[in-house]
């Protein structure tokens, strides 16, 4: 059996664990991964293979077909027209791929550059220094003074709806070989919504089932209104309060039930069920760690070290928020605190982002989340129906909206939705990171026009100094 | 209000449980975040137990002396919020394993301030000037407590490197917000240099892990000092006797194959005879058992300086040894511990130690003992002194012999009649060598 040594070992290629890898390599530590690859991911984790990267690509074509079409039935306000379009969801397809080989090769090769060893093959925890992998050509054992668990999340599936067939989960959706002529989308999370908007656009007959009264429940009402109009417009039905009971017997309807409300019957020809991912920790023999677990995740402190001394974990492994670029801070930092550095996991924020059409982006506290933090608050929010640039853009639904501590102004969160406002997303962090206060976003010029002027016209706001509204 | 239980952590490789050796809190009392609340033994380090949250403390999980095991109960604390949550709380550093170099001002030493509740700054008005502040005279201290300092993540992270706790800056900025000019100022306040002459407070801080030999020695130390009520008692031994004979022998044997002597070989022999009188300062002290073990043979441990760190290798069964013998066999020893070819059974087994810096020993010493022996030699430097004797100034070499003796088993008076029968010995070397 080979054997390999290492400083580091990086259980997961996903971007807690490439960046991890990464850092660690540039900081001239001798590190190893594991990635066991296959449907569910490959270099790149579930982010680039089967998550942010390949959705936004068919949200995209979706939007453009969309838009397209829209034109062609003389909806266009400014007169355009256009001639029946059509579009080939296999080139759609293959274009998607294409983005996803693009960027798990330069991860493969930035690993490459800093040298770090890739181990193909599927990571058996022996103990808190060794690992077991099964490789095409055999079992390997890797040793490491250092282990950094990255393993990352997968769909979780419903008792009464297992994957396989007409059900699938977000990864089988993004990998359709045609546009399903009816779609059952289960769960109005993020996931849910954005992918069915995309395929409403892109033609299907979508129908939403949640079971929770409201769709994106994680979002307060006031940003998601814009997108439930728009599921509205796009002629998306969405069931609230309903609970999804499994397929009809011949198997081509999904069975919904709802409160005082008789079963009833979806035709579907693709169940796409989005309710939730779960930690991946099952069958990496981490029970025979001594790990503490937080629920199903493994439990960490503000440096991603988990109960056993040298042993680290970052990213969906660890919990809530299930998010890439938390996964990325958390895999940098704990490379620099294994070279020595002292770091702690101190963000102010972590931004989020939902690509639904329009987008939502959220940064800190909301209102009602500070105000339970005992903090009196000013709010400012400004629509852009006053934005002279979304107007231009023919998206003036949405809003920014400011959230500052009432005695000294410190902001505390920052959120909007609207078209295009996922940009917004690092002008917001920034803000909260640097300990911005009202009057230093009042006070910095935003270029005109930009929807970025939202931002400050929402801060002016918050400070009753709102000039455009 | 919820209840938190506060778990014993995880403190150390391979560690299953630990003792409680001090509670910093009591029932009833409202605790802060990191805030201690005990104090734990393993058998390896003490290790302080912060709070993770702030909260009231309901139940201790034990008393002074209980033994608790890794992840059961250590603290139950009623936090704001609902529900119950089991936390595992992080160790904070081992007291004893100096493995990570304690920041500057940050930690216990500017703590206990407790700051009661001051409402967050108020200098910030609730419609904050216009016109710009001119800028506050920086002071460096506490500023009211505030559960996170206000900084961009680029002063975060030079505090950090730099080992300041952010929550000991008072911050300029608005809202209290920590600049890199107010992080300057506590840097050089706390440097306590003043700042003329273009001079720089250096911030740098190297942090080495202890590892290996380095590690062990610490282990070995703390332990010792932690366990061992130790005493120290010196004497000063006129060597003058000891002295000349030894030249003498070195010079009878210059030609022949035999080593040449240092005065350590006539300690040595000096302990053989001292020790058939004194038997308890020959033994190992098993504190657990409470059991001492009186050896017969003597096995002197030798204290010697090697690249990688104090070594004792141990001359085994002095009592039928001679002097040549001593002398050889001290120099192979030393010689394979600095070439780290000596064994483990080289390493370890003495029944009393020596400890000598030659040249460099100093007029006293206080040696930590070799656990689980009971008592240490050190030898001082020798110096030619003048010396009241027979009425007059006589120069005479002298010597102070500092040792130290565990006061949990022996006596001041032995170890003092101890050291006085070495001390005779040596001053009429004739009796190291007159079987009584």
């Amino acid at each position: 059996m080979a054997e390999i040594n290492a400083k580091v070992l990086i259980v997961g290629g996903g971007p807690g664990g490439y960046v991890a890898a990464i850092r660690a390599g540039q900081l001239g530590l001798d590190v190893a991964l594991v990635e066991q690859g296959g449907r569910e991911g490959g270099l790149g984790g579930t982010c680039l293979n089967v998550g942010c990267i390949p959705s936004k690509a068919i949200i995209h074509a979706a939007e453009a077909f969309h838009h397209a079409r829209q034109q062609a039935s003389a909806k266009s306000p400014f007169g355009l027209s256009v001639e029946r379009p059509a579009l080939d969801f296999a080139r759609t397809v293959e274009w998607k791929d294409g983005i996803v080989g693009r960027l798990t090769s330069g991860v493969g090769a930035l690993l490459k550059r800093y040298k770090v060893k890739i181990v193909h093959g599927r990571a058996t925890m022996v103990d808190g220094k060794t690992c077991r992998v099964d490789t095409d050509t055999g079992p390997e054992t890797v040793r490491a003074e250092h282990v950094v668990l990255a393993t990352g999340s997968e769909a979780a599936s419903l008792p009464s709806l297992p994957f396989g067939g007409r059900i699938i989960s977000s990864t089988e959706a993004l990998s359709l070989p045609a546009v399903p002529e009816r779609l059952v989308v289960v769960g109005a999370g993020y996931i849910g919504l954005e992918l069915g908007m995309a395929f409403a656009k892109l033609g299907a007959k979508v129908t939403v089932v949640e079971a929770e009264e409201r769709l994106l429940p994680a979002y307060d009402s006031e940003l998601t209104r814009p997108v439930a109009r728009r599921l509205r417009a796009l002629g998306i039905e969405v069931l609230t309060g309903a609970r999804a009971a499994g397929l009809s017997d011949a198997g081509d309807a999904l069975r919904v039930s709802s409160q005082g409300a008789a079963m009833r019957e979806i035709a579907a020809d693709k169940v796409l069920v989005a309710t939730g991912r779960r930690a991946r920790t099952a069958g990496l023999g981490l029970d025979r760690l001594d790990l503490t677990m937080n629920g199903a995740f493994v439990a960490i402190d503000e440096r991603c070290a988990t109960s056993m001394l040298n042993v680290w974990a970052v990213g969906d492994l660890t919990g809530e928020p299930m998010l890439a670029h938390r996964a990325m801070a958390q895999g940098a930092m704990v490379a620099e605190i294994i070279a020595g550095q002292r770091r702690v996991f101190d963000a102010v924020a972590i931004p989020a982002v939902c690509f639904t059409d329009p987008e939502i982006v959220t940064v800190g506290l909301s209102p009602d989340a500070a105000r339970a933090a005992g903090h009196d608050v000013h709010v400012g929010t400004f629509p852009f129906a006053a934005n002279g640039r979304a107007l231009t853009l023919g998206a003036e639904d949405g809003l920014v909206r400011v959230t500052a501590r009432a005695d000294n102004h410190l902001v505390l969160g920052i959120a909007a939705v609207g078209a295009g406002v996922s940009e917004l997303s690092s002008a917001f962090a920034l803000a909260l990171e640097m300990g911005a206060r009202l009057e230093d976003i009042a006070g910095t010029i935003h270029a005109h026009p930009t929807l970025g002027e939202a931002f400050h016209e929402a801060s002016l706001r918050a400070l009753g100094e709102a000039l455009h509204i | 209000m919820g209840t938190r239980i506060v778990k014993m952590p995880d403190v150390g490789e391979g560690v299953a449980e630990a003792e409680v050796v001090e509670w910093h809190v009591k029932v009833g009392q409202s605790v802060l975040e990191d805030q201690v609340l005990a104090a734990v033994m393993t058998d390896k380090a003490t290790v302080e137990i912060p709070s993770p949250v702030a909260g009231t403390v309901v139940a201790l999980g034990g008393e002074v002396g209980s033994v608790l095991a890794v992840g059961s109960e250590l603290v139950r604390l009623e936090v704001a919020g609902g529900g119950t949550e089991e936390v595992a709380a992080a160790p904070k550093q081992a007291a004893a394993a100096p493995e990570s170099p304690s920041p500057a001002p940050a930690s216990k030493s500017a703590a206990p301030t407790p700051a009661p509740a001051a409402e967050p700054a108020p200098r910030a008005a609730p419609r904050p000037p216009a016109e710009p502040v001119p800028p506050q005279p920086v002071t460096p201290g506490p500023r009211p407590a505030i559960a996170k300092p206000i900084a961009s993540p680029a002063v975060r992270r030079r505090a950090r490197d730099a080992g300041v706790d952010l929550r000991q800056v008072r911050g300029s900025g608005p809202a209290g917000r920590i600049g890199h000019e107010d992080l300057d100022a506590f840097l050089r306040g706390s440097a306590g240099a003043a700042t003329g002459g273009g001079k720089v407070a250096n911030t740098a801080v190297e942090t080495v892990k202890m590892v290996g030999l380095r590690r062990r020695i610490a282990q070995k130390m703390a332990e010792s000092k932690r366990r061992i009520a130790h005493f120290s008692y010196v004497e000063e031994v006129d060597v003058t006797a000891v002295e000349e004979l030894r030249a003498a022998l070195n010079a009878q044997h210059k030609s022949d194959d035999r080593p040449r002597l240092t005065l350590m070989p006539f300690l040595m022999q000096a302990l053989v005879r001292a020790i058939a009188d004194f038997p308890g300062m020959n033994a190992l002290y098993d504190d657990e058992a409470e059991t001492i073990e009186r050896h017969g043979g003597v096995h002197i441990g030798i204290a010697t300086q090697t690249p990688a760190g104090l070594m004792v290798p141990v001359v085994r069964h002095c009592e039928a040894r001679g002097l040549w013998d001593f002398a050889a066999e001290v120099r192979r020893l030393a010689e394979a511990a600095r070439h780290g070819t000596a064994t483990r059974a080289e390493l370890g087994g003495s029944t009393i130690t020596i400890t000598s810096l030659g040249a460099l020993g100093g007029i006293v010493t206080t040696p930590v003992i070799n656990r689980p022996e009971v008592a240490i030699v050190g030898v001082n430097r020798q110096v030619v002194r003048p010396v009241w004797q027979g009425g007059q100034f006589v120069p005479r070499t002298m010597m102070n012999l500092s040792s130290s003796f565990d006061h949990r088993v022996i006596d001041g008076y032995d170890a003092a009649q101890f050291v006085q029968r070495l001390k005779s010995l040596l001053e009429a070397p004739a009796t190291l060598f007159i079987e009584a």
